[in-house]
């Protein structure tokens, strides 16, 4: 079984190599990441009672959800990369994290709208007294210039060197997305703590020495 | 005077008549299908859903329509039943409401326990009443039930009876939320209310809501109604109510005492400490566009019950 395995990782990069498979992986990966917020804005416009007697609450809560496990799973693209060898995961990465900052636009924007309605001086006050608010609220900016800097473009102006490292802001949002979980959940902990045990696993990776034979030895610009 | 008395049949002995006729029809059944095996479908819990009469009262009639039925009955917070909103409706039905008694007792004259038939032969009136979560939703709910104070007179509470304790039954082999063993509350649910606050004539002894018994996760077969005071204040399947000198300890507050006080009026101007109550959803709106009213706009009626008192401090 490892034999015959021990060709796929190689495989997996050579068919994601051609452009048209790779483009064809990214579409159906946005589909897919984009499914909930299909399912989300067409029962708001068609039918909102299809979400519960609390649609705003299911929205919240499921744009919430949707940030911290693309977050995750963004997170997840290293460590799979050298448990697997399929170095062609990191292509996806990008599109990850935009992913996680477009549910986190959706969510504060649900807040702001449906909780807040707009009253602005609310919403200040909310973010400044709140803790959730504060960190989640952090979080979001946190993850702006991760959003922002994500092109070809910006890699080349910072260098590879200062772009991973400005990245690496990417685990405080993770840190914060789980703080802002514990602090809203009112008696049901099970979800968040299930959703913190995978971010500590996640970084913890993190900490593990790179074996020198690692395929993540030559380190490329993570987003090429 | 009767010179010999009969000793009275306890109410929650009688046989319900969908019970007897289901036996009837379970008997008529297995004469004619002697070869099909017994199902123990007799003895599965069904929810016990009834058309209740109720003069109308006209006087309790809020400015918004009522929340349908199906939103209000689908949508609820029973932790005996998990702590998902969808979770009552999925688990409840393994609850058995027939037979059902409630246990009146402590500070009163005549303590006595009443079956749910006792219940059913008070006048009932259906009251819609504003329904204020504390988790800044609301509903407009048509409830069916009578004034607590007429079920308090049965009992004759006595002057030492300052506090009422209402105690939502605690059966881990029907409530799947109990066997979930998670440490969510600390079991079983109890409530309490100022006497003054339960003999209040808002409060209802409930019975029902849409004309018809309570589902099971809304609270069946009796449960409290406290229309000012955020809804888990309005303890649900009651089977034990004391009346008490001093003030009880409510699960929520036991669970949380800095958000969850003792009052929990319905109030705008005091915030729970992790969202505020300036304004409220009224399911299903999306937007929390409607104003949080002051005692949930039953201000006229009660707030003289709190005059002079610290509302802030006694949230």
């Amino acid at each position: 079984m490892r034999d015959r395995l021990a060709g796929l990782p190689a495989g997996i990069d050579r068919v994601l190599a051609r452009r048209g498979a790779l483009f064809a992986a990214k579409l159906i990966l946005l589909a897919a990441g984009l499914w909930t917020a299909g399912r989300l804005v067409f029962a708001v416009l068609v039918d909102p009672i299809a979400l519960g007697a609390n649609p705003a609450e299911t929205i919240l809560r499921e744009t919430g959800d949707a940030t911290i496990r693309f977050l995750l799973i963004g997170l997840a693209v290293t460590p799979l990369r050298r448990l697997t060898g399929v170095n062609a995961l990191i292509k996806f990465r990008r599109m990850l994290g935009l992913l996680a900052y477009f549910y986190g636009v959706l969510h504060l924007a649900s807040y702001v709208g449906f909780d807040r309605f707009f009253i602005w001086a609310e919403i200040v006050k909310d973010i400044a007294k709140r803790p959730f608010i504060t960190v989640g609220f952090a979080a979001f900016l946190l993850m702006t210039p991760l959003a922002v800097t994500s092109t070809r473009g910006w890699i080349r102006r910072l260098g590879a060197e200062a772009w991973n490292r400005l990245h690496r802001v990417v685990y405080a949002v993770a840190v914060l997305g789980m703080v802002h979980y514990w602090w809203l959940a009112r008696r049901d902990l099970l979800t968040p703590a299930v959703y913190t045990a995978l971010v500590a696993i996640l970084l913890a990776l993190r900490l593990l020495p790179r074996r020198s034979r690692s395929p993540l030895r030559v380190d490329r610009p993570a987003a090429s | 005077m009767p010179v010999t008395r009969i000793p009275p049949v306890p109410p929650s002995e009688i046989t319900p008549r969908q019970v007897w006729l289901d036996r009837r029809k379970l008997i008529a059944g297995m004469a004619g299908a002697a070869a099909l095996p017994l199902l123990p479908g007799a003895a599965a819990a069904k929810p016990v859903i009834e058309p209740l009469e109720a003069q109308k009262n006209p006087g309790f009639v809020p400015s918004d329509p009522a929340t349908e039925k199906r939103l209000a009955t689908t949508y609820n917070n029973f932790y005996e039943f998990g702590t998902g909103k969808g979770d009552p409706v999925r688990n409840a039905g393994e609850l058995k409401v027939r037979p059902w008694t409630v246990e009146i007792v402590g500070e009163v004259a005549k303590p006595r326990t009443v079956g749910i038939e006792d219940l059913l032969k008070f006048a009932l009136e259906e009251r819609i009443y504003r329904f204020r979560c504390v988790e800044a939703w609301s509903m407009v709910i048509p409830w069916v039930g009578f004034e607590f104070n007429k079920l308090a007179a049965l009992v004759e509470p006595t002057g030492r009876a300052k506090f009422v304790r209402f105690t939502t039954a605690l059966r881990p082999e029907e409530m799947s939320g109990i066997r979930a063993n998670l440490p969510v509350l600390d079991w079983p649910y109890v409530e309490g209310l100022r006497i003054d606050e339960a003999m209040h004539p808002l409060t209802l002894v409930t019975l029902g809501m849409y004309g018809e018994t309570l589902p099971n996760q809304n609270g069946a077969p009796v449960r409290l109604v406290v229309p000012w005071k955020y809804g888990y204040k309005s303890a649900k399947s009651i089977v034990r109510i004391e009346f008490l000198e001093k003030q009880p300890v409510s699960s929520w507050t036991k669970a949380a005492m800095h958000e969850y006080g003792f009052y929990s009026n319905v109030n705008p101007n005091v915030d729970h400490p992790r969202w505020s109550q300036k304004r409220e959803r009224l399911l299903p709106a999306l937007f929390a566009s409607r104003e949080t009213e002051m005692f949930n706009g039953y201000a006229d009626q009660v707030a003289s019950l709190y005059a002079g008192m610290d509302l802030r401090a006694n949230h």
